[in-house]
């Protein structure tokens, strides 16, 4: 990167404004910000921040009802908010491109992907069909894609996820923009997928020399792709500044709280407990005067925070682009603050309460092609559940951990009583319930395993109160059969979650995003449940939201010595919160053990991978890179030996591919499902090192 | 506990109800359609109820044929919209006629989305075989010609008030039933639905309480636009003189019998269509307006 080089794109004190029938709404205020050729830029934030309108406002997309109040946007010394909408058609897809969150959306189904490239190069260029389709050929082999000329002929659904968004990244690329705005391009990805984005991305700029503008909500993604970061918070943007000092000395107490809501390898759910962040975002129209950060600051001071709106300002004794929008980021001393923290009883675990035995779960496929006639192989079947070995005991809690379609939400489906198991037994207190479909359970059978949803805005039924909806699971489970006494227990629920009473009243629409999973955590436990399945509880959750969800989670979960069995795809959760963990791939389970076995070698290959790929918010954590090649076989044509031999960077050879691999005992509770010795694996370095408290940079300050 | 139990158990359900169904027609003043849409349907609803003091005569009384509208009566009265060709009121036959349209067309129409919901639920909770065999029927059913299946139905069973609905009803359940279908595939793979089920409710409980309410948005739309296809229906009906039997009115029947008439005296045939096309209006206007306030939300 060059200093002297002149801004590819300036932004100053920008204001946008949405208009709606309920008036003006600012959603972002005096931002302000600088690209340089060939560097990117993040910007990071809870949703309804304003990141992604900022991004909309740099395309001059906004929409009929918004509209850039003041300020300018200069994009190589021309102000694009005085452009005509004919000179900024020839700026935008040529000279800035953007890549948005959903690659399936981005892709036109009915178009190959050669029409879908070409497009681009012949629209803003005047080039030949045969030109074109070369450069576009050149751009998939560049973005990493295999056999780019098959790609070309091929349809967006033929594609997966990762590769449909590496054809979007190479679109982006086609004209060679000189800005590139990517918004939270990896979030619909699996984490062993976004990996390989990750670095993609990362290299586009050293490659091309295009500068970016990486949005995201994950902290850890932006250290891993970015060279300076803009911290926003209500419209606002509270801290920026390189990545090295933003992430080493965080100032603003935002910016602290976020990395405190955040599982880093150095949390720990008894010892050194989350600490999510107090309140709520406020709505745009309903700002607080001053700070807007005040309400929700440990560290505000009444007749300063609170008067007047500010201005950034440098940061004393940090690199010259460090700022921050804070009155007393000088006096506020973090450290203290830091041993502060309550600490947590661990939990003394019971005896056994699930215990699966070899459960397997097939699905019927009819296949009635003629090619299928013929052969006679009418009925196929996916393997959705291969042998599935585990136990769990009392008050612990227990992470199954995968890929989509590893089969993690069957084996749910399975627990539930929704699926009937095709082998095996699922022994829950003792009873075999593999094979009991939920309407034959008993009551009590049902109230004792209980299950929290994934998606909060679906986990309730729109038509019912709140209220309505927790007591009728009192009622169904007969807790209580006193209309009064359900209501009174409907109050100690809302109590227990941290809702305000009055919520018994109010329709799920009238709730945000954690509330509403508040309730469903409420439902959960209102049957007095021995077993809690939650699967992805909090991933679709701002981080801060994430953190109050996860910690109510766990103080409910120690009062009542509930199990836990939490189902995730996210191994910084994982680590932070389980017990035990469950490695799933394809149906099988590759490796199981305590966390502290599963996160220190010996691993399965799998797992190594995975753990790499889990972006870590700690610039001075260092990882060791593996970035899996290809895709998730599929589960109607698993391959026949090692499930994970496709993909595998450590493969040894035929074997894997056609046998299946002995699960290999290191522990007790320790299982490996992999061909390579044991001692071979234990040899593997470890993937993430955490360096000490004495090693650390800002420990020194 | 950390907060005084201020909040008070909920005591009477459907005055609360009432009130929130009244909430949601006030919205409805948002959108000018809506609001000349119910103004229609208000006003032939108060018609039909205040039937016997608006009508100036006998509906079935042959009292002077061939009335000119606003001629006067022999025996005191004016005959506003004239009479027919056997002397009956037209006026009084009209508003008479409108109890006829507003308590047969409601009933058919939920007697026919009370069948399709049921089978809607049904074979799109249930899926597999109880699909196919509900929605090869269906199939079939629709592939007849409406008015030939209305002709063949109520030549069987005989022209009456509930052979009406029956009718309806038959013809009308399996459009209504694709529909329900439709919105309970979207409906039944979401999450609060998995709960219920996870909690060992009823089948039916899981379609009526959880689904149901749910896909209550596009069926009320839809069931304002089917109420203004019925009130034609009947008329079709009345007009093949398969209606309601004589001498009761019938608006459609009131056109069957004077349609030959129509060019010499175009007051006997204008004034029920205008009667049935402005009470159609203002259902589908109605229904415009519902879905524009729907929309919004």
């Amino acid at each position: 990167m060059n200093d002297n080089q002149e801004p590819i794109l300036v932004c100053k004190d920008l204001c946008i404004s949405y208009y709606t029938r309920a008036g003006e709404i600012p959603a972002v205020v005096d931002f302000s910000l600088t690209v340089k050729p060939g560097e990117t830029i993040g910007i990071v934030g809870e949703s309804g921040c304003g990141k992604s309108t900022v991004a909309m406002a740099i395309m001059q997309y906004m929409g009929a009802n918004g509209g850039i109040k003041s300020g300018s946007i200069t994009f190589k010394g021309r102000d694009l908010t005085q452009l005509s909408e004919n000179e900024l058609r020839h700026i935008r897809g040529s000279e800035i491109a953007m890549i948005y969150q959903e690659p399936f959306a981005s892709l036109n189904p009915s178009l190959k992907i050669s029409t879908q490239l070409m497009e681009v190069p012949l629209a803003h260029e005047n080039i030949s069909q045969e030109e074109a389709r070369q450069r576009a050929e050149q751009l998939l082999a560049d973005v990493k894609l295999p056999d780019p000329k098959r790609m070309m002929d091929s349809y967006p659904h033929q594609l997966s996820g990762g590769q449909q968004q590496r054809v979007v990244i190479a679109m982006g690329l086609l004209s060679n923009p000189s800005l590139l705005l990517l918004d939270e391009p990896t979030t619909a990805l699996d984490v062993t997928v976004e990996a390989g984005i990750v670095k993609l991305v990362a290299d586009i700029s050293k490659k091309f020399g295009t500068s970016q503008i990486y949005i995201s909500h994950n902290l850890g993604l932006i250290l891993e792709t970015c060279d300076r970061v803009f911290v926003m918070y209500s419209g606002e943007v509270v801290e920026e500044g390189t990545i090295n000092s933003l992430f080493t000395w965080p100032k603003h107490p935002y910016t602290h709280g976020l990395f405190a809501c955040i599982p880093l390898p150095t949390a720990d759910k008894n010892a050194a407990p989350l600490k999510p962040i107090r309140g709520q975002l406020p709505l745009p129209f309903d700002r607080p005067q001053g700070c807007y950060y005040h309400p929700r600051c440990d560290h505000f001071k009444p007749g300063l925070c609170d008067v007047e709106h500010f201005k950034m300002e440098h940061v004393e004794d940090s690199a010259a682009d460090h700022r921050v929008r804070c009155l007393r980021y000088k006096e506020i001393d973090h450290h203290i603050e830091a041993v502060d923290i309550e600490v947590k009883e661990a939990l003394q675990l019971g005896k056994r309460v699930l215990n699966v035995d070899g459960m397997k779960k097939y699905y019927e496929v009819r296949d009635s092609s003629l090619k299928a006639l013929f052969s006679g192989k009418r009925k196929r079947y996916v393997k959705a559940n291969e042998e599935l070995n585990f136990t769990a005991k009392e008050g612990e809690t227990v992470a199954i951990v995968g890929e989509s379609g590893c089969g993690k939400s069957t084996f749910a489906k399975v627990l539930m009583g929704l699926e009937q198991g095709t082998e095996g037994e699922v022994r829950h207190k003792g009873k075999d319930i593999s094979e009991i479909a939920v309407r034959d359970r008993s009551a009590k059978q049902i109230s004792s395993l209980q299950m929290v949803f994934q998606n909060p805005f679906d986990t309730l039924n729109p038509s019912h109160s709140i209220g309505g909806q927790i007591s009728r699971v009192i009622r169904k489970f007969g807790v209580e059969t006193d209309k009064k006494k359900i209501f009174d227990r409907v109050m100690k629920l809302l109590d227990t979650v941290k809702l305000p009473r009055d919520f018994y009243f109010r329709k799920p629409r009238q709730l945000s995003g954690g509330q509403k999973q508040r309730v469903g955590i409420a439902r959960a436990f209102a049957g007095n449940p021995s077993m809690v399945i939650a699967d992805e509880p909090v991933s679709a959750l701002d981080v801060s939201v994430a953190a109050a969800v996860t910690e109510l989670l766990m103080d409910i979960q120690r009062k009542h010595k509930t199990t836990l069995l939490f189902i995730s795809h996210d191994l910084s959760v994982v680590r932070y919160l389980s017990d035990r963990i469950v490695v799933m791939y394809l149906g099988h389970i590759l490796e199981r053990g305590t966390t502290e076995e599963v996160f220190a070698p010996p691993y399965h290959p799998y797992t190594e991978a995975l753990l790499s790929a889990v972006p870590i918010a700690d610039p001075e954590v260092t990882k060791r890179e593996i970035v899996l090649e290809g895709n998730l076989p599929s589960a109607m044509k698993p391959p026949k030996g090692c499930p994970f031999c496709t993909r595998c960077h450590r493969r040894i050879g035929d074997i894997c591919d056609n046998e299946i691999p002995p699960e290999q005992v290191v522990a007790d509770r320790h299982v490996i499902k992999c061909h390579i010795p044991l001692d071979v694996l234990k040899k593997v370095a470890p993937v993430i090192h955490v360096p000490d408290e004495s090693e650390r940079l800002h420990a020194t300050q | 506990m950390t907060t005084t139990s201020t909040t008070e158990m909920p005591t009477a359900g459907y005055g609360a109800a009432f009130l929130r169904a009244l909430k949601s027609f006030a919205l409805l003043r948002e959108s000018w359609v809506g609001m000349i849409g119910s103004f229609l349907v208000l006003f032939w609803v108060l018609v039909a109820i205040l039937a016997p003091l608006l009508a100036p005569f006998d509906p079935n009384s042959s009292i002077q044929p061939f009335a000119k509208p606003g001629m006067a009566a022999a025996k005191g009265g004016v005959f506003w919209l004239g009479t027919d060709h056997i002397g009956r009121d037209i006026l009084s036959r009209i508003i008479w006629g409108s109890r006829t349209v507003l308590i047969y067309a409601p009933l058919a129409t939920l007697s026919a989305y009370t069948l399709g919901i049921l089978m809607g639920l049904a074979a799109g909770y249930r899926g597999g075989w109880v699909d196919d065999v509900l929605s090869r029927i269906a199939d079939i059913i629709l592939s007849f010609p409406v008015l030939v299946l209305y002709i063949i139905i109520i030549a069987t069973i005989g022209a009456s008030g509930i052979n009406i609905i029956i009718a309806i009803t038959f013809a009308s359940s399996p459009g209504i039933m694709r529909i329900v279908r439709g919105l309970v595939l979207d409906l039944k793979n979401r999450d609060y639905v998995a709960a219920a089920q996870t909690r060992g409710e009823s089948d039916w409980r899981v379609m009526l309480v959880e689904i149901l309410p749910n896909a209550r948005g596009p069926l009320i739309v839809d069931a304002c636009l089917r109420l203004g296809y019925v009130i034609i229906t009947i008329g079709v009906l009345g007009f093949l003189g398969l209606g309601l039997p004589p001498p009761d009115p019938d608006w459609g029947g009131m056109v069957n019998e004077t349609r030959q008439m129509a060019m010499a005296f175009p007051h006997m045939t204008l004034f029920p269509c205008i009667a049935i096309s402005s009470l159609i209006l203002g259902f589908n206007l109605l229904a415009d307006g519902l879905r524009e306030i729907s929309l919004r939300d």
